[in-house]
């Protein structure tokens, strides 16, 4: 039996996660990156992405927002604004914010401040799109 | 004497007046469990932030960020967090008074004092006294944290852009539900707390990107998080005020119906005696 790592994942709201793991892949400001037990101490931010981890074989999903991502002694602190599990997210609303970010960044140029804002929440709506579409395949 | 007809329209008000300070006392109720368990949640949260920027700053190569330069404290930015609403008895009023004593007693030591307000009473306090830098008003009937980031923007920028040195922020904390401390924070240039822990022996991170980077991003956030947190423990203070405030008012309807009760009793025994001695009297007359 492997040794177990414990990650949490904490939000302004509340604890989303707590719980025992094996492994954890998680998408840092520089890339993609995995950690197993035994992981040197390690800071690291994170982009909007998907942060995935398993335990004894069974595997979920979460679509993260900005945060970052601590280990050490193997235990994992992610704070983020935002995360949702796979299961919570609306696959249809997901799709509309991502229609109408897409409208909107049409009509914007990329010097607009409002750009940026949409763009964020493009990469949001495709990133919850893709983790809840993980789940429905299961 | 009153007459009758006034003491009963007084007990009717009265009973009115106590059926709504009895309502407002249970909503309060409700309403402050869920800001309670609100603080409790962001409490984490903010702990670990606060740490991870610690053991951040330690490390710090390089430039200083601009957020931690401490400058000349010329022009001070004052942040009050009060509530919307009022009826909550002195939990505004007190905070803005702490607020303005402030205000005076450091007036000699900075250039220009001027004042950001989160909450429409406090702004209706500060307004008339001192230069509002800006106000943010009805954000607090539900606390988000896009609101707070928005807040913590606004005062990053004229930080940033020299129109204030130091930034403090006050705000009811609270402790229980029948008591709230005035805490005046300090909020800008960020000071990381003290280096005290000496023997333990600081965690050899890999940072991914540099230190400097990272602590550029988290910074804002720490600010963020930090007037969310006031956000939020204002709230839970203003309801726990306001319950406080609302029960004692019950009460007090309560005994002055009790009172106005006896004297309607009164009255009106005085009133069935004059009619009975009339009576009498008549019958008396009568009989000759």
């Amino acid at each position: 039996m492997a040794e177990k790592m414990k990650l949490e994942i904490l939000t302004p709201y509340n604890k989303v996660v707590d719980t025992e793991i094996d492994e954890v892949t998680a998408t840092g400001k520089l890339g993609e990156f995995g950690v197993l037990p035994g992981h040197a101490p390690f800071l690291t931010s994170l982009r909007i992405g998907e942060l995935s981890y398993k335990n004894n074989g069974a595997s979920a999903s979460l679509a993260l927002n900005w945060g970052y991502f601590e280990i050490k002694d193997d235990r994992i602190v992610v704070l983020v604004e935002t995360a949702e599990v796979s299961d919570a997210i609306d696959i249809e609303r997901a799709r509309a914010a991502l229609g109408r970010a897409e409208e909107a960044l049409k009509k914007l140029t990329p010097e607009d401040k409002q750009h940026k804002i949409y763009e964020a929440a493009l990469q949001r709506a495709i990133i919850r799109m893709q983790v809840a579409g993980k789940s429905a395949r299961k | 004497m009153a007459s009758l007809k006034s003491i009963k329209k007084r007990i009717v008000s009265v009973k009115n007046t106590r059926q709504i300070t009895k309502a407002m006392k249970m909503v309060s109720a409700a309403k402050l469990r869920r800001a309670q368990e609100n603080v409790v949640a962001a409490r984490p949260y903010a702990k670990k932030l606060g740490e991870v920027l610690q053991s951040l700053s330690l490390n710090q190569e390089g430039d200083l960020h601009p957020l931690l330069e401490k400058r000349d404290a010329r022009k001070l930015l004052l942040v009050v967090v009060t509530s919307d609403r009022g009826l909550c008895g002195g939990f505004n009023s007190n905070l803005c008074k702490a607020g303005d004593r402030y205000i005076k007693e450091n007036a000699g030591s900075y250039e220009q004092i001027s004042v950001m307000t989160v909450g429409r009473k406090g702004n209706e306090f500060f307004r008339s006294r001192y230069s509002i830098y800006r106000n943010y008003a009805n954000v607090l009937a539900k606390p988000n944290y896009q609101t707070a980031a928005v807040i913590a923007q606004e005062i990053i920028d004229g930080f940033v852009a020299g129109e204030y040195d130091q930034v403090e922020l006050l705000y009811n904390s609270f402790r229980t539900v029948m008591s709230q401390d005035i805490t005046f924070q300090p909020l800008l240039p960020v000071v990381p707390e003290g280096k005290g822990v000496e023997d333990e022996t600081p965690v050899e991170f890999i940072y991914e990107p540099s230190v400097d980077e990272l602590l550029a991003e988290i910074l804002p956030k720490n600010i963020e998080v930090q007037i969310f947190k006031s956000m939020l423990e204002s709230v839970a203070g203003e309801h726990g005020a306001r319950m406080t405030a609302m029960d004692s008012a019950s009460k007090n309807a309560s005994e002055m119906i009790g009172k106005l009760t006896l004297q309607y009793n009164r009255a009106r025994q005085a009133a069935i005696t004059t009619e009975l001695m009339e009576i009498i009297s008549g019958s008396e007359s009568i009989k000759g």
